[in-house]
């Protein structure tokens, strides 16, 4: 008999059985256009080599890194929110013998398999353009998986708590353009003034762009490997519980 | 199936359930009437184990709800107020979805979906959608999907409100037959029709306490008369005949447009309305309704 944290995520799959071809397009459309755009485009004109590679290389670990944290955003913002106010599907799970973690683990596990196979396609893509210089860049897929539960989980808990979906918006102003922008997907932090550069160092992101721009570059991280794991590790714990704690609040009430 | 002894459900300093003691019998179809807010959805989420009680004693199928949740549920089937489907799966992955969260093997749900979609006339719709499907459809899919783990006990919050009679005629037949095939159905309702058609025994809820209960027919018999004469008269207000009519009732009521006279013999009640020479603009004499009970127990100021 398969585990009911299983049965939550077939029900998730199945259900996104009727997007996937357009979604799967998509993860291979978005990283082709990077290329073209900052490979032919933007790389022109950046002259010399940024931290020892060419910008485009440099580049291509960060946008792994915020297409995992961007895929882990979308699918538990608004999709969450639905399934408390529009669909309630988590009403009708939460009838049936599932327990809590049950209905988050498989609603997670979804997650997971979406930032790993957008992870995937742009790392395929990417490394037919020959920016990936090791066969460590495979590490980026677990780092990928592991920065998306860092992100994906606090925020089931922030869907399952706001009252309106503007508060979802809110989140991407807020956090997620933020991120992209100052943690070290474009340039090095240490371009930054202190105060932000200390903004980057706390953002889940920045641990996910280090590690994987160290794994598809082959060369060491800035930080210890075992301090980013841990510190992607307490996000991810930490919003569990946040999230058990929120679901179990709407859920049974 | 159920018993509950002072059973209590508190949300802050509001009360929604005020201690009320219930018991269902294997086989039986037993129904919560009451007024919006009388407490019975609240009621049916503890029994459904999804809402913990927040005082007294529950058992359902001889099971502690607050321990023993899942194990319960996995022989619930739950037909919510709202329908929840999927509106993007078809009307068959609905099933068949659903019914892996009860452990049941893919080929057991896909044989059991086809089963269950005949038997609430789906059949044809299987491939479709749900989203398109009217109202009826939907409750009628949303209740199949409370039967795909063949439950012992099936727990419906107001399976026909905001359907039409077609549409009710049809889920009450088929709540029918699962009662003849032995299945405990435990209902909401405030449409009394229904309450008389399908309970065997219900309770009268009201500020969420329970406010009478017992068979349909025993109820109408403590509470109200055999029957009911209902008399119009062509006045400013009806009040002025009340007075007339002293002794020709059991219990008068007077309504803004009309008099009520609870009697046991209607038609030589309204005969003596007559050689009183009272000649009301229209009358009806109709046998007293469980909808007479219900008033009369829960009054008839509205309930928002």
């Amino acid at each position: 008999m398969a585990h009911p944290t299983a049965a939550v995520l077939e029900y998730h799959l199945v259900s996104y059985r009727r997007t996937w071809r357009s979604s799967a397009l998509s993860s291979f459309i978005l990283p082709l256009l990077t290329m073209l755009s900052f490979g032919v485009g933007v790389g022109a004109y950046v002259r010399g080599d940024v931290a020892g590679v060419p910008y485009l290389d440099f580049i291509v670990p960060g946008l792994i890194a915020s297409t995992a944290m961007q895929v882990a955003i979308a699918e538990s913002t608004f999709p969450v929110f639905g399934n408390f106010e529009w669909i309630k599907i988590y009403f009708s799970q939460v009838a049936a013998p599932l327990r809590i973690a049950d209905i988050l683990g498989g609603h997670l596990g979804f997650v997971l398999f979406r930032i790993l196979t957008s992870t995937a396609a742009f790392l395929v893509t990417t490394a037919l353009f020959g920016a990936v210089h090791s066969w460590w860049a495979l590490a980026a897929l677990p780092v990928a998986a592991l920065l998306g539960l860092a992100v994906a989980a606090p925020t089931f808990g922030y869907a399952a708590s706001v009252p309106s979906d503007n508060y979802l918006a809110m989140l991407f102003r807020f956090a997620v353009i933020p991120m992209s922008l100052f943690a070290g997907v474009f340039f090095p932090v240490e371009s930054l003034p202190g105060v932000l550069r200390w903004l980057a160092y706390v953002s889940p992101l920045w641990h996910g762009v280090d590690l994987i721009r160290a794994a598809t570059l082959g060369v060491a991280p800035a930080w210890s490997v075992a301090g980013h794991l841990a510190y992607l590790a307490t996000w991810a714990v930490a919003g569990w519980l946040l999230a058990t704690a929120r679901f179990r609040r709407r859920l049974t009430i | 199936m159920i018993v509950a002894r002072g059973l209590v459900k508190r949300f802050g300093s509001f009360t929604a359930v005020d201690g009320i003691d219930v018991e269902v019998r294997p086989g039986e179809a037993f129904g919560f009437l009451g007024p919006n807010g009388a407490g019975k959805s609240s009621t049916m989420r503890m029994i459904g184990c999804v809402s913990p009680p927040s005082g007294g004693t529950l058992r359902i199928l001889g099971m502690d709800p607050r321990r023993e949740g899942p194990a319960i549920r996995a022989r619930l089937g739950v037909c919510p107020q709202l329908d929840n489907l999927d509106q993007e799966l078809t009307v068959r992955e609905n099933l068949t979805t659903y019914a892996r969260f009860f452990g049941i093997s893919r080929a057991v749900a896909r044989a059991r979906a086809l089963e269950l979609l005949e038997f609430v006339q789906l059949g044809e719709r299987a491939d479709s959608k749900v989203e398109p499907l009217s109202g009826g459809m939907k409750r009628r899919l949303t209740i199949a999907r409370a039967l795909v783990n063949e439950p012992d006990l099936v727990l419906l919050d107001e399976p026909t409100t905001g359907l039409d009679p077609q549409a009710r005629h049809l889920v009450w037949e088929r709540l029918f037959r699962l009662k003849q095939q032995g299945v405990t159905l435990v209902l909401t309702t405030h449409y009394m029709d229904e309450a008389e058609q399908l309970c065997d025994r219900l309770v009268v809820m009201d500020g969420g306490r329970i406010a009478a209960e017992g068979s349909p027919r025993a109820l109408i018999e403590r509470y109200s008369t055999r029957e009911v004469v209902e008399l119009r008269f062509q006045a400013e207000s009806q009040e002025e005949y009340a007075g007339k009519l002293t002794g020709v009732a059991e219990r008068i009521e007077v309504l803004p447009d009309r008099i009520l006279l609870y009697v046991t013999d209607g038609d030589g009640a309204l005969a003596e309305v007559h050689r009183r020479a009272l000649a009301p603009a229209s009358s009806l004499v109709r046998r007293s309704s469980l909808e007479d009970v219900f008033l009369h127990l829960t009054g008839r100021t509205l309930v928002d």
